[in-house]
């Protein structure tokens, strides 16, 4: 079975459009959600939509920090998030905010877990960008395969018995195998902002069978999602973003 | 996990256990059976005392990912990998042939022979690095041969995959690998510069050349370090009769700071078989290692040195792309010849650098028969001077530019192998008008490796 997992699709649907449509040209079975399915983008209630359908399916989506911040005002967010965030609440009906607070903190399904942040404490919304943060996941849980995202940043991680997990930045449409007899933590990058100085959006393709994951990259027209923000009087800072990566 | 577990007649996953072939101090070679193989294949399976030794354990490991993600010819081909929690193996083709330490006694082995197989082993290595690989441990025990031109190499346990996490890199940042043949940078930990597998193979090459390991077979690695400033004894002084080139060739791969080695093993395989075309320097004619006055200089200036290899190592190497430009020396292409050297000129411009591998492809059928010794050895000699007279315009410096004379029955065949054995950048060929000429051009451009520049000008001669 070929997972594809999408993380940080931030209402950005022209990259998470493109990602669909290469997961499935890749022959993608099953999808999975790894949160933040709004705040920063232009098309969130597009966004929830699509994603609700594909749950109703039997997709499975876990809670993010912005997607939670919708009907938590008292999320702690830098303030351009906060401001994008305040925009997105006016912007999703009641059915839609709904699914969004109903999202789990974290799902387990076979020896994997799926998780916005961080095992360690699902709710905190830790970044997991280096082997310490890593290590404090690894200690919470005992599925083998550990996916999540939140850093924007595609990274793997394997446990070790003699020192702190070292990472690894994975190439683009490299598949890596997972081996069977080590745990891994799999930090996917962003489906819809990017801030590894790659623009092209970021999702995760993983076969159960040969435990085989690869980081592939979509480039998707950056710019039409970049004229929405700035047309819809969201941050520019978040137009730029998408446009260069960072 | 124990050595007794296996015996003879045994099955695991299927596979017959035949015959022990082999037995070493970490695994041992069975040749074993399936219905289903349509090869010989062997059974590698290691002695894992995990309490022992963890190094041992994630060797297995890397060389385990690092065989399933290998293919071609110049590596075993990979058949299964065996739970490393059940029973650790690696089912791979048994390649038949002696290893180069078994070939290696000690008796020097001809020049002409460590040059072929010297360049057989280059290729096998470059295809290993253009598939991303690092070996990091090649040494004679550790190369076959399919057959005199084929080499296979074998043994990945401390290999290096740059996309894959690095398992062993994780585990101890301590240098590991054979030190008789280990580069300077290995000594101090760095595992992501292919020209290491360079420097290994300059090792090789001494060892071959001369009967004996240029830096001798140290027991500790920290002897390695003397690497940056003892030179080894010029190859040349211990077998007399040794070409300039070919020292000048092992000499360059066994340099200390990489940036002085050959950039990659496409190139040093070039020299490997073109050994007239290598400028000789005073590496190559040199008889003495360096004096103590110059050893206590380098000796001083060591650590400056090992901060250069960091560097050094720590950057992609310089580029030298090869253009292949392929010369029609007949005497009615004046106007082609110009116009291909303009061609040249402006690719040379784009590709900064580079090195301008200047061809001309002798048709079997028009070398004159009958006397072909004396008459052919003109015609080459004759051949390169005019390749020479052509280039000479572009004012390359020495090393720039290289003068190669081949022979095929088929102009484009002729072209397109040579681009594709010395993994050619970009290829300019001259084409005459005519029906012909775009059967050549169709052929040269679908069957090169790289971009092909095809230069016309006008009708230059009646077809």
């Amino acid at each position: 079975m070929l997972i594809a997992l999408f993380a940080d699709i931030h209402a950005n649907r022209e990259a998470f459009e493109a990602c669909l449509a290469d997961a499935r040209a890749n022959g993608a079975e099953r999808y999975v959600f790894l949160g933040d399915l709004v705040g920063y983008g232009p098309d969130p209630a597009w966004v929830v939509d699509r994603v609700r359908a594909m749950v109703d399916e039997g997709a499975l989506a876990v809670l993010g920090n912005h997607d939670a911040a919708v009907d938590q005002p008292g999320i702690r967010l830098n303030p351009i998030a906060r401001a994008a965030i305040a925009w997105t609440r006016g912007q999703l009906d009641d059915g839609q905010r709904r699914f969004l607070a109903e999202l789990p903190p974290d799902l387990n399904e076979d020896d994997r877990l799926y998780v916005h942040a961080n095992a360690e404490a699902p709710e905190d919304w830790v970044y997991t960008l280096g082997p310490k943060e890593a290590h404090a996941s690894f200690r919470a849980t005992a599925q083998r395969v550990t996916f999540c995202g939140h850093t924007h940043r595609p990274a793997l991680f394997n446990e070790s018995a003699s020192s702190l997990p070292p990472l690894h930045t994975p190439a683009a449409g490299r598949p890596i195998p997972l081996l069977a007899h080590r745990r891994w933590l799999a930090v996917l990058g962003a489906v819809g902002q990017p801030r590894d100085y790659n623009p092209a959006a970021c999702y995760g393709l993983y076969d159960v069978a040969s435990s085989r994951l690869s980081f592939e990259r979509v480039p998707y027209d950056a710019d039409v999602t970049a004229r929405k923000v700035i047309a819809l009087g969201l941050p520019v800072a978040l137009a730029i973003r998408l446009s260069n990566g960072s | 996990m124990a050595k007794a577990l296996l015996t003879a007649g045994m099955t695991i996953d299927g596979f017959r256990l035949e015959e022990r072939l082999h037995l070493g101090g970490m695994a041992a070679i069975w040749r074993v059976s399936r219905d289903d193989m349509t090869m010989p294949v062997v059974m590698k399976a290691p002695f894992l005392d995990i309490k022992g030794n963890l190094s041992q354990l994630v060797g297995f490991e890397v060389e385990q990912m690092i065989m399933a993600e290998l293919s071609g010819v110049h590596v075993p081909r990979f058949v299964a990998n065996g739970d490393i929690t059940v029973q650790p193996y690696i089912v791979m083709e048994q390649i038949a042939g002696p290893t180069l330490k078994e070939m290696l006694g000690a008796e020097p082995m001809a020049a002409a022979e460590v040059l072929s197989r010297g360049a057989a082993i280059a290729t096998a290595l470059g295809d290993l690095h253009q598939q991303n690989v690092l070996h990091l441990d090649l040494k004679p025990a550790n190369i076959l041969f399919r057959d005199p031109d084929t080499a296979v190499l074998v043994d990945f346990g401390l290999s290096r995959h740059e996309h894959l996490p690095d398992l062993f890199n994780e585990h101890s940042r301590k240098p590991a690998g054979t030190t008789a043949y280990m580069a300077p940078e290995q000594y101090l930990g760095i595992r992501t510069d292919k020209r290491s597998d360079l420097f290994a193979l300059g090792a090789i090459l001494y060892q071959m050349a001369t009967g004996v390991q240029p830096f001798g077979s140290p027991k500790g690695v920290a002897q390695v370090r003397r690497r940056v400033w003892r030179d080894p004894v010029p190859p040349s002084r211990l077998r007399p009769d040794l070409p300039p080139a070919l020292q000048e060739i092992i000499l360059k791969c066994l340099e200390p700071v990489p940036d002085r080695r050959y950039a990659t093993a496409e190139e040093l395989a070039l020299d490997l078989r073109n050994p007239d075309l290598v400028e000789v320097t005073e590496r190559g004619r040199r008889q003495e290692r360096a004096d103590a006055g110059i050893q206590l200089r380098r000796l001083l200036r060591s650590r400056a040195t090992l901060r250069e290899i960091r560097a050094a190592a720590s950057k992609p190497p310089p580029r030298a792309p090869i253009i292949l430009v392929a010369v029609d020396v007949r005497p009615d292409l004046e106007r082609m010849r110009h116009a291909l050297l303009e061609a040249a000129v402006s690719v040379l411009a784009n590709m900064p650098g580079a090195r301008l591998a200047c061809l001309n492809v002798m048709q079997t059928s028009l070398v004159p028969s009958g006397n072909v010794d004396a008459a052919g050895e003109n015609i080459h000699v004759n051949r390169i001077a005019e390749l020479r007279a052509w280039a000479e315009p572009l004012q390359l410096p020495r090393g720039k530019v290289t003068y190669h004379l081949i022979e095929s029955r088929n102009i484009a065949a002729g072209v397109v192998d040579f681009a594709r054995a010395n993994k050619v950048d970009h290829v300019v060929v001259g084409v005459p008008g005519g029906a012909s000429a775009s059967k050549l051009t169709m052929q040269i451009t679908s069957g090169a490796p790289c971009s092909v520049t095809v230069v016309r000008v006008g009708d230059d001669r009646a077809e």
